[in-house]
């Protein structure tokens, strides 16, 4: 190895080459684009990685009607500015039944308008590969899995039947119904992930950056007030709070933090003092215990 | 932590910082109760003690976190619980982990080091650079550390530390670590380490791990902390011959044909002159393409896309190299394979599927060699291989890939095999060398030859003129010696009278004339054969000696071999396979050679064998022995 190359510029090699292998050697791939940070750069990788061709393939983002009005907004912008293919899928049946973070609880909400429903768009397309933003480092069961995590045809994952992956070399063979997640941001950390959008100039959804917005405080969880469907509890005033996000999901189930970071040098300055983990901004998981890995069985991301 | 506000300059200097940062990839190797898990522990959490207090200084607000001192914290709890997911029974295999320190950023290879080691280990081994190999103080080198370490060896990690664990255990005592490093030194002597350093620590205390210790105050080498940022990694792989699998064909418009890759090895720059390495075709660099723009030159591991200056036929798969520095070449190769997979064991002659850089071919294995004992070295014979097994085979593909030995070269020389029905990664293979060193004779286009298809083919053509009686044996012995060529990888072709005489010689009689036009026939289309590289047997009576020379001075000198199969006519005329002697006697067949017409044997044949002494199976083996012995086997070399 040579260290006249820095470790960025071998972490995006690394993923070019993954994104590439994965064009020529799939029928009909996916990026899922879930609006933030990692898949802004993940993104970007992919516009480096078939330059001058646009990326050969769609972007599909599950909407559960959740998300923050900003990231809808930024998503439909990005596409618009990349030229790029974007599906949008939701749930309609979880959407007749008004499935909801509130009267369902987060479990069950996630499992019906994340879970299902990016299942029910990958079977509905037939892809047969879909690009994710996860990194290694993000979660222990993330820890352990391969860059190209087969799924079977009922999108489960098994951890005790991975394949061996060694090199560069990707088996990519999968039979019909079959399918292939594929994280190219595997071995990035998440200081990698702001230096590389610092250095690369990547745009990157306005919520991260602190802003007065109107905030709710609930068990100790600060939530946007971004529509008018958030029940208002007696005794809850929205108040205008100086706050930005780490994480981007759904605004009922992402915490804000109070932070005057208006720059990207301030919010990786705050970043590398922080001592909470990135996931902890996230409600889903705390819900249950191990239940990140639990989700992955059945088809979450 | 919300009042904490950076400062941005701190920051962006820090920043800076971080990306000139180097990379070290690691695995470690041990079991748990070497104290692995307390070790990465220790490394992680002392690294973030590190960290943060490095980061301290960018918070106006800085606040002391931790609890630096605390012997009792047990380290192995921060490596996730793996043991606890074992008796879920979840095989993890490898788990990835990331530290940094001020001086590196650095992914370890965690890979839980009990039944299914073998393969773990290597899936862990391949992309990194360095191992620690941890050994118990009290227990010395145990059969475990020196399976880690051959594995460790054998897929190519080319840094080592013997990390001795426990130190405290056996009272810091030199002795003790001098012994088991010695012990080590001289079983780990074959393996090819370029660095090896053996360090005493305590994973535990943090004796040498982050801190020198002054209870082994003997000790004057580095401690973990110092081996791991300051070891040279440096490989030569920009040094190294160019060469770019081709990943992707880039094509966004008609004004636009690219070959998208990541450079494995050398650098290249417009101007350049390239080679396909399989078809041969060539061409010069026209530019370097990336989304950042052009390239003066791409180096090892850089993702570009080349432009060529010629429109010449590439796909995903190809190997670019220069046209001075090519790859092999070939369809047969040795190798050594790990096999993965629980449930079947590799079959030889069985097909699998093989993927070597962006290629997939078919690949049957054509010879297993020998299994490697992984406790002892031993070469042991074997029919099958299994699950964590290690073995030396040939492989055969259903056409030539371009290669290179992975001594040489990581990428261009591993490849995987897949179970075409299940689709499993079955074995993790390291390319040895080729089989036939066809290869070295990269195709030109416009200028094969009978030396390059000779080489192609790693042998000499010859003629090997089989002369005798009528029912002597020469056809059933060409036949026996062309299925053993075969066997060897030889290209052959068998001229024998009779089917010759079916086709291309069906208008001839048996007139002398007829005779001599018969045998100049033939003795010119074994002259094309050579021509052709390959290895031409000729089986006729060929009764004149003149005809044998006609024949003999068509080919260049040492590309005939007359080979006389000397049978008594008795015993050729009881045997008389067709019953063409007793038609003969009977007046039936005019002319019949040793009837009424005379056989001339030769004086001067190459090789003689003798029907009435051997079996047809001795000489044949007689005549492939001849050949080997004079280098008709393997290409010449000059």
């Amino acid at each position: 190895m040579s260290e006249r190359v820095s470790h960025l510029k071998r972490l995006e090699a690394e993923s070019i080459r993954i994104m590439r292998e994965v064009a020529s050697e799939f029928r009909n791939p996916v990026m899922l684009y879930s609006i933030g940070k990692d898949s802004s750069v993940m993104l970007h990788l992919a516009m480096k990685a078939f330059y001058p061709s646009k990326p050969p393939f769609p972007l599909l983002h599950v909407d559960t009607t959740w998300k923050f009005r900003e990231m809808i907004q930024f998503r439909d912008e990005t596409a618009k500015r990349l030229g790029l293919d974007l599906l949008v899928h939701t749930n309609q049946d979880g959407l007749q039944q008004n499935i909801n973070p509130f009267d369902h609880g987060s479990s069950h909400y996630t499992h019906v308008m994340k879970t299902e429903a990016l299942k029910q768009a990958l079977t509905a397309h037939g892809f047969d590969a879909a690009f994710g933003g996860a990194r290694r480092d993000e979660e222990k069961s993330r820890a352990k899995e391969r860059i190209f995590s087969f799924r079977t045809a009922t999108h489960a994952w098994d951890p005790k039947n991975q394949r061996p992956e060694l090199w560069n070399v990707y088996n990519t063979r999968v039979k019909k119904g079959e399918s292939i997640r594929v994280f190219p941001l595997s071995n990035w950390t998440e200081l990698d992930i702001w230096q590389y959008i610092l250095a690369e100039d990547i745009p990157i959804v306005p919520l991260y950056y602190a802003k007065e917005r109107p905030i709710v405080e609930r068990d100790g969880t600060l939530v946007m007030v971004d529509d008018e469907r958030l029940p208002i509890h007696p005794g809850e005033t929205p108040q205008m709070r100086l706050v930005r996000f780490r994480t981007l999901g759904c605004y009922p189930l992402t915490g804000a933090i109070e932070s005057p970071a208006t720059s990207l040098e301030e919010i990786v300055g705050e970043m590398l003092i922080a001592r909470t983990s990135e996931r902890s901004g996230r409600l889903i998981d705390s819900d249950e215990s191990a239940s990140m890995e639990k989700k992955k069985r059945e088809g979450y991301f | 932590m919300a009042e904490a506000v950076p400062d941005v300059a701190l920051v962006t200097d820090y920043l800076a910082e971080q990306e000139n940062k180097g990379l070290l990839r690691f695995i470690t190797c041990g079991s748990v109760d070497d104290g692995k898990s307390t070790l990465i522990g220790r490394l992680l959490y002392d690294s973030k003690l590190i960290f943060e207090d490095q980061l301290a200084t960018l918070s106006r607000d800085s606040r002391k976190h931790g609890t630096v001192g605390g012997d009792e914290i047990d380290f192995a709890l921060l490596v996730d619980g793996l043991e606890a997911e074992r008796e879920q029974g979840i095989t993890i295999d490898v788990a990835y982990r990331f530290f940094t320190t001020e001086a590196r950023k650095f992914i370890v290879a965690d890979t839980p080091g009990h039944e299914q080691y073998t393969r773990n280990m290597a899936t862990g081994a391949s992309n990194a650079e360095l191992a620690i190999i941890l050994v118990d103080a009290r227990q010395g080198v145990l059969p475990q550390t020196r399976r880690h370490s051959f594995i460790v060896s054998l897929v190519g990690i080319k840094h080592v530390i013997l990390a001795v664990n426990k130190i405290d255990l056996v009272d810091h005592s030199q002795e003790v670590f001098e012994r088991i490093v010695a012990d080590y030194r001289s079983f780990a002597a074959s393996f090819g380490f370029e660095t090896l350093q053996a360090i005493p620590i305590s994973a535990r205390y943090g004796d040498n791990v982050m801190s020198r210790s002054e209870k082994t105050a003997w000790y004057s080498g580095p401690t973990l902390k110092e081996q791991l940022e300051t070891v040279e990694v440096a490989d030569d792989l920009e040094q190294k011959p160019f060469r770019m699998v081709v990943q992707w064909v880039n094509r966004p418009n008609l004004d636009f044909r690219g070959f998208s890759g990541t450079l494995a090895s050398g650098s290249v720059k417009p101007g350049d002159d390239l080679v396909v390495a399989k078809s041969g075709r060539t061409s010069k660099v026209k530019s370097i393409v990336t989304y950042d723009g052009k390239l003066a030159e791409a180096f090892a591991r850089d993702a570009v896309t080349i432009q060529l200056e010629d429109e010449i036929d590439i796909s995903r798969g190809d190997v670019l190299a220069k046209a001075t520095e090519r790859p092999e070449v070939a369809d047969q190769f040795q190798a050594r394979l790990i096999w993965m997979q629980d449930d079947h064991d590799l079959l030889p002659g069985r097909p699998y599927l093989l993927k070597c850089g962006a290629k997939t071919v078919t690949a049957t294995v054509t010879e297993l060699k020998h299994k490697i004992d992984i406790n002892n070295f031993d070469h042991l014979a074997a029919k099958t291989v299994q699950l964590n097994e290690v073995a030396v085979i040939n492989l055969g593909l259903s056409e030539p890939i371009a290669f290179d030995a992975y001594e040489a070269n990581h990428e261009t020389g591993s490849f995987i095999l897949i179970d075409r029905l299940s689709n499993h990664t079955v074995a993790a293979g390291m390319i040895d060398f080729a089989l036939r060193r066809a290869s070295n004779v990269h195709l030109q286009a416009l200028d094969v030859h009978k030396a390059s298809r000779a080489a192609q083919k790693d042998q000499k053509p010859a003629v090997l003129w089989f002369t005798g009686l009528s029912g002597a044996g020469k056809s059933t012995i060409a036949n026996l010696v062309e299925k053993k060529l075969q066997a060897g990888g030889q290209h052959t072709y068998l001229l024998d009278g009779d089917n010759v005489r079916h086709g291309l010689n069906r208008d001839l009689g048996f007139t002398e004339a007829d005779r001599v036009e018969n045998i100049r026939r033939v003795a010119e289309t074994a002259k094309l054969f050579v021509d052709a590289g390959l290895i031409v047997l000729v089986s006729f009576i060929s009764p004149f000696r003149a005809e044998r020379r006609l024949a003999r001075e068509l080919v260049e000198e040492d590309e005939f071999i007359e080979i006389y199969v000397s049978t008594p006519l008795e015993l050729a005329e009881k045997r008389d396979p067709k019953g063409l002697y007793k038609k003969a006697r009977e007046g039936k067949i005019k002319n019949f050679t040793g009837i009424d017409s005379p056989y001339e044997p030769p004086e001067n044949a190459e090789i003689v064998v003798s029907t009435a002494e051997k079996s047809p199976d001795e000489l044949a083996d007689q005549i492939v022995a001849h050949l080997s012995d004079r280098g008709y086997l393997s290409a010449p070399k000059d």
